[in-house]
């Protein structure tokens, strides 16, 4: 199990990686933490002509935190999500789903770009960061543009990515309120392993206890993350625990679920519909707590 | 004894702890060349041709080897063991105009490195003419073999009393349907070969990553048309085998033949992606079975019959079936029995004993039927057991069964049932946990205890052979027929030797896995390596000594009774600077006349032949949770109590149950070998079949205790499948237990996600 | 290997084990081959080669890494430490190389090197785990032989050992 033959390329701005990419497009790999791709590589599942390593490209790996949104560069490893500060202070729900994110060894390597870029539907920060509302950063030698994490997600393996573009940095907002709150919830067959389903959640709370800002994020159960629309009926509510059970078996409804060797398509949607609700209601405690 | 019984650290860990353990993947011989095989993509065709001119073509490629360029080789392995009711068929070393399995091997293509081995390999052209294949064991699948149409391998019916009459006699009577999936042994470390044809001697030298060395030997030497001496077969440090290196496999024989041919040093190192698709695997029967019993739980007669999927190839013959079918009745006293299976061909793997060997099946089985049996009578499960159990005073204990090897009757041949039971019930405080287990299912948590018992048959003949040999600098060198994968065997036979000597561990060297180190050997399976090996380098310690005692009594001139020993020196009691060590001792043997009355070499070669096999025994009880949501299965305790006879080292003894009961929670909860329709594996990688990790093992409490076998000199019982025996059986029982009476049933295994959030009692 | 794409050669600099190596290796040159078979440093073993079993984890800079997943050329700069490193230059074992040994915590051993390099490097930053923490910890690395609670002991007693050797740490 060796890969088939690669030209290698290790540029060390991101001009220069965006060069090689609109040179090479269709025919390279962009190769960032490998957790995914190298696997894929080595069983020439993915036979590349072209690798171009970002590793070297040291504007791509830094952590900025400024009036409460924080920039993550794409090459930003996994770990830094459970070791730096200032991720935990702005947006504990990456702090939170980080440790669950495959391995030691794996989150030590894996990038936060990669990750998203890879798309498994089953992957705990695409889902997160949906629900946080963050926004990409995409670059290509042409230009460069936004795209919300919503509008990123296409479906299983697929973005919103152009052969040359590459994924540059992750933005992610504030809460909207003070009273804020998320939750996270997912069943895995063992640890670290890719969720069978999972849910994340971000409520906001106002002075009243009534719901302003409602997201949650089912993930593993379909294509993709499937962003709730049934989350949007909460706002303007008090979240009772009923009230939530219901929401998060609404958004189990709205969903597609898919079937494989380590569950079914029933199991998938029984069991979303309840984590969904743990979600919820751990952000609301959250919320109210706060 | 001095040194049996000590928690002694192992001579092994240095090396391996600093990275100088020798596994077959890190020889590297000078010019040595690379192997990779192509693997047949399809479950069952024929193939009609193999183009392998671009493959030869590229650059670093040597030969590429198909079947038509095996000459004499080609051609298939004999059956270990045979049987007459066996319909049998071995693997060839490449497969000839048919593949029967996804991974067959097709071709091996040799080149300067694996890189350039692996690109040539995708320039193969193989034009296969794909057929339906059998991958279901209802009569009527297409034949995997033209001789033998219903795919009928073998079919065996054994037999106790009168059954049909007994159940028709029994106060109750009930039917269960059990079906227990594919897994595998997955040692860490994959197969492997390293070859190496030396021309000026005519002498084929094997490391090979397996349990039976000895037997690999004899295989080569076969099929290349050598003689036995001309061929040396070395299994060094091996990364764990559990039933995946136990047999000759195809690149056994055929890697040494391309050695041969190309006359350089070759090396194959199999890939875990083939591992999944070509090492051999176990557990898939189907059973039904019938119970009569009466209302005190009494079990009054069993009747199994199963249905068994060998696979595409039977290298072990019925092995497997016959160990379930002799070992149903386990531990308990059942006046009636009829065990029956019918072994079925599948394009499939093919199956051979993994840690277990077909006797978890048999738990689960057993264990199952008593857990059913106590519902139905409304009685405690441990109770039921205690019920049922074979009694020490019954001991020795005719099941009435013949054995897997039709050498006689299964005959537990010591061992006190009951107290094992016993003694893991209040290890793990049963009946505080079962009412505490009750009290939180009232609360809505769905927690439970489960119970298994279980005897495992050991310590296997034929024979093992063991070498003691002290050189003339004094150095003590043990070799045993038996390999080792892991289980400490160079601490525990040099425990073993030691002892007999009057030395200490750490004055014996032993060698294990080496067929120049004992002509004949056996191998490590089947919970022998400890027993037998044991035994036999006992024997042949204690003959060394002898002759040191009466060649050192000639050298001081004194009588043998007025000798003293402290460790490698004997001195004269009497007169203690009057003393002569263990290397003067070998000089004077080296060198020894007729007049000495020794034969030359302080040295002895001995065999142990068991007269029968032995029996160790077990009791488990685990405690686990179910999430309400997600129906997923937490372990929080576990307990054992295991009666594996004489305790060579309790601590190896430890990390053996430990190690076997993790691979059982792998076998209940999370390892499958799932196939399609058309016979594609579906769980191909670690992605999808998965191992179990720390987080999925619970810390275990284990309990010995030790009663002698009276089959051998130590009193040893095997130990190192006993572990795994009882934990689909236990879990079962646990997680029944669990989902509370409104739940469902566990009649299969293993249990996944789904069917596990089957088993959950509807919302109230 | 000697012609066409792919096979342009790149020069590799790294500290190994604290000695400067150097190699010229082709792209996909796999980090666990460059260790073993040009380097010589078999202790690094390769039980899966996707990432999934945690045997070939070695510590790239300080990372615990599997070098199953990383190209050789990558490392070019790196500090790179593998078990054989692991006991330094003296005939003794590191203290988690003895707590192994105490506890009968390896089997076959041939996982043995990857998690003692994932715990080295995650018992460097959390010197005082918990039991359910150093199992987490070790997710990532699979062992078939030991039912892993000798290893979780080993790494309690290693913790241990540290903290008391380094009580302000």
């Amino acid at each position: 199990m060796r890969p088939a033959p690669f030209e290698y390329f290790a540029p060390r701005t991101v001009e220069e990686a965006l060069d090689l990419l609109g040179r090479h497009g269709d025919e390279a790999k962009l190769l960032a933490g490998g957790q995914s791709l190298v696997p894929m590589m080595n069983m020439r599942l993915v036979r590349p002509a072209v690798v171009i390593d970002l590793n070297r490209v040291a504007a791509l790996g830094t952590v900025r935190a400024d009036a409460g949104r924080l920039h993550l560069g794409a090459l930003v490893r996994q770990h830094a999500l459970e070791r730096d500060g200032r991720v935990a202070a702005a947006a504990p729900l990456l702090a939170e789903a980080a440790p669950l994110i495959g391995h030691l060894q794996t989150r030590a390597r894996g990038t936060i770009g990669g990750s998203l870029a890879h798309a498994d539907p089953a992957a705990e920060l695409p889902a997160c960061m949906i629900a946080l509302d963050a926004v990409f950063h995409l670059r290509s030698a042409r230009a460069q543009r936004a795209c919300s994490a919503r509008d990123f997600f296409l479906g299983l393996l697929s973005t919103a990515l152009e052969p040359d573009e590459l994924l540059a940095g992750i933005e992610v907002p504030g809460m909207p309120a003070v009273r804020a709150g998320h939750g996270f919830a997912e069943v895995a067959r063992r640890h670290g392993d890719f969720a069978l389903v999972g849910a994340c959640a971000a409520l906001a709370l106002d002075a009243g206890g009534v719901c302003r800002h409602a997201r949650l994020v089912i993930f593993g159960a379909g294509d993709g993350p499937h962003p709730v629309r049934a989350a949007a009926a909460l706002i303007g509510e008090r979240p009772s625990a009923a009230r939530l059970a219901e929401a998060g078996r609404a958004g189990a409804a709205e969903i597609d679920a898919r079937a494989d060797l380590h569950a079914t398509a029933e199991y998938r949607r029984r069991v979303a519909a309840g984590l969904a609700a743990r979600a919820l209601q751990q952000a609301a405690a959250r919320a109210e707590a706060a | 004894m001095k040194f049996v019984g000590d928690r002694h650290l192992r001579k092994e860990d240095p090396r391996l702890l600093t990275g100088r353990g020798r596994y077959v993947g890190d020889l590297a011989l000078p010019g040595m060349l690379h192997v990779v095989l192509l693997r047949s993509p399809h479950a069952h065709a024929r193939i009609r041709r193999v183009d392998a001119d671009r493959a030869r073509a590229h650059p670093g490629v040597v030969d590429v080897v198909t079947f038509a360029e095996l000459g004499g080789a080609a051609r298939s392995f004999p059956m270990v063991p045979p049987h007459p009711e066996l319909r049998g068929h071995n693997f060839a070393p490449l497969a000839g105009d048919r593949v029967r399995f996804v991974g067959e091997a097709v071709a091996a293509v040799v080149a300067d490195s694996r890189y350039a081995a692996e690109d040539a390999r995708d320039l193969l052209e193989v034009d296969y003419e794909v057929l339906p294949s059998a991958q279901t064991l209802t009569p009527g699948a297409p034949a995997v073999h033209d001789d033998i149409p219903d795919n009928l391998a073998g079919r065996v019916t054994l037999t106790r009393g009168d059954t049909a009459a007994a159940l028709r006699a029994a106060p109750r009577v009930i039917s269960v349907r059990l079906r227990i999936g594919r897994g595998g042994g997955q040692p860490m470390e994959t197969r492997g070969l390293v070859a190496d044809w030396n021309p000026a001697l005519d002498q084929l030298t094997v490391w090979a990553s397996s349990q039976v060395p000895h037997q690999i030997r004899q295989f080569v030497a076969d099929l290349l048309d050598l003689a036995p001496h001309q061929v040396r077969v070395i299994a060094p440090d091996v990364g764990g085998g559990f039933g995946a290196k136990l047999i000759v496999y195809p690149e056994d024989v055929l890697i040494p033949f391309l050695a041969r041919r190309l006359a350089r040093p070759v090396r194959w190192i199999e890939d875990r992606l083939e591992h999944m698709l070509a090492a051999t695997q176990e557990r898939e029967q189907e059973h039904d079975v019938t119970v009569g019993f009466d209302d005190a739980g009494r079990l009054l007669a069993l009747r199994d019959r199963f249905v068994h999927d060998t696979g595409a190839y039977t290298p072990r013959g019925l092995v497997v079936p016959l160990l379930t079918a002799s070992m149903l009745t386990g531990p308990y006293r059942i006046p009636a029995v009829e065990s029956s299976f019918e072994s079925r061909y599948t394009h499939r793997v093919p199956v051979t004993p993994y840690r277990g060997a077909g006797q978890p099946q048999a738990v689960f089985v057993i264990e199952r039927v008593l857990d059913l049996v106590a519902r139905e009578t409304g009685r405690d499960r441990a109770q039921v057991r205690l019920a049922n159990l074979v009694r020490a005073e019954d001991m020795p204990w005719d099941t009435g069964l013949p054995n897997y090897r039709g050498s006689g009757h299964v005959v537990l041949d010591s061992g006190d049932l009951p107290s094992v039971l016993r003694r893991a019930l209040e290890s793990a405080r049963y009946d505080a946990r079962a009412a505490e287990a009750a009290a939180a299912r009232a609360a809505g948590r769905l927690l439970g205890v489960g119970v298994a018992c279980y005897v495992e048959l050991t310590g296997v003949g034929p024979f093992e052979s063991a070498r003691v040999r002290v050189d003339a600098a004094g150095r003590i060198s043990a070799w045993s027929g038996v390999s080792t994968q892991g289980q400490g065997l160079e601490t525990t036979l040099a425990q073993v030797a030691a002892d007999e000597l009057g030395v200490t561990p750490a004055d014996v060297t032993v060698v294990t896995g080496d067929t120049a180190g004992v002509e004949h050997g056996t191998g490590s399976f089947a919970s022998r390596a400890a027993v037998v090996g044991g035994n036999a380098m006992a024997l042949a310690a204690r003959d060394v000594r002898v002759k040191a005692r009466a060649l050192a009594a000639r050298a001081l001139g004194i009588d043998e009774s007025d000798l003293e020993q402290a460790g490698p020196t004997f001195a004269d009691r009497r007169r203690p600077e009057r003393r002569v060590t263990l290397a003067e001792l070998a000089r004077l043997a080296g060198a020894a006349t007729a007049a000495l009355g020794v034969e030359p070499g302080l040295e002895s070669t001995r065999v142990f032949q068991p007269a029968d096999m032995t029996y160790s025994s077990g009791a488990h009880v685990a405690l686990v949770e179910l999430d309400p949501l997600s129906a997923a299965v937490r372990i929080l305790g576990y307990w054992i109590s295991h009666d594996s006879g004489r305790l060579i080292n309790p601590l190896i003894v430890e990390g053996q149950l430990q190690g076997a009961v993790a691979l059982g929670i792998g076998s209940a909860l999370l390892e499958e070998v799932a196939y399609d329709e058309a016979g594609q594996l579906l769980a191909g990688s670690y992605m999808d079949y998965l191992l179990p990790t720390a987080t999925d093992v619970p810390t275990m409490a284990i309990d010995h205790l030790e009663t002698l076998s009276p089959l051998n000199p130590l009193g040893l019982k095997g130990v190192g499948e006993s572990g795994t025996l009882p934990v689909p059986a236990v879990l079962a029982s646990a997680i029944e237990d669990a989902v509370g009476l409104r739940g469902g049933h566990v009649t299969r295994m293993p249990l996944g996600p789904s069917r596990l959030l089957d088993l959950l009692p509807p919302h109230p | 290997m000697t012609a066409g794409p792919g096979s342009a050669r790149h020069d590799v600099t790294a500290i190994v084990n604290g000695a400067e190596r150097r190699a010229r290796v082709i792209p996909r040159l796999l980090l666990a081959d460059l260790l073993r078979e040009e380097w010589g440093l078999t202790g690094t073993h390769l039980g899966c080669e996707h990432g999934a079993c945690g045997a070939c984890t070695v510590l790239v800079d300080g990372e615990p890494t599997r070098s199953c997943l990383v190209f050789a050329v990558q490392v070019d700069g790196c500090r790179v430490d593998t078990v054989e490193g692991l006991a330094g230059a003296g005939p003794g074992l590191h203290p988690l190389q003895e707590a192994f040994r105490s506890r009968h915590a390896l089997q076959c051993g041939f996982c043995t090197p990857g998690i003692l390099m994932t715990l080295v490097a995650y018992l460097r930053l959390h010197p005082s785990p918990s039991e359910t923490e150093i199992r987490e910890a070790l997710s990532g690395n699979l062992c078939r032989c030991t039912g892993y609670q000798h290893i979780v002991q080993a790494a309690l007693d290693a913790a241990a050992a540290g903290r008391a050797a380094a009580p302000s740490a």
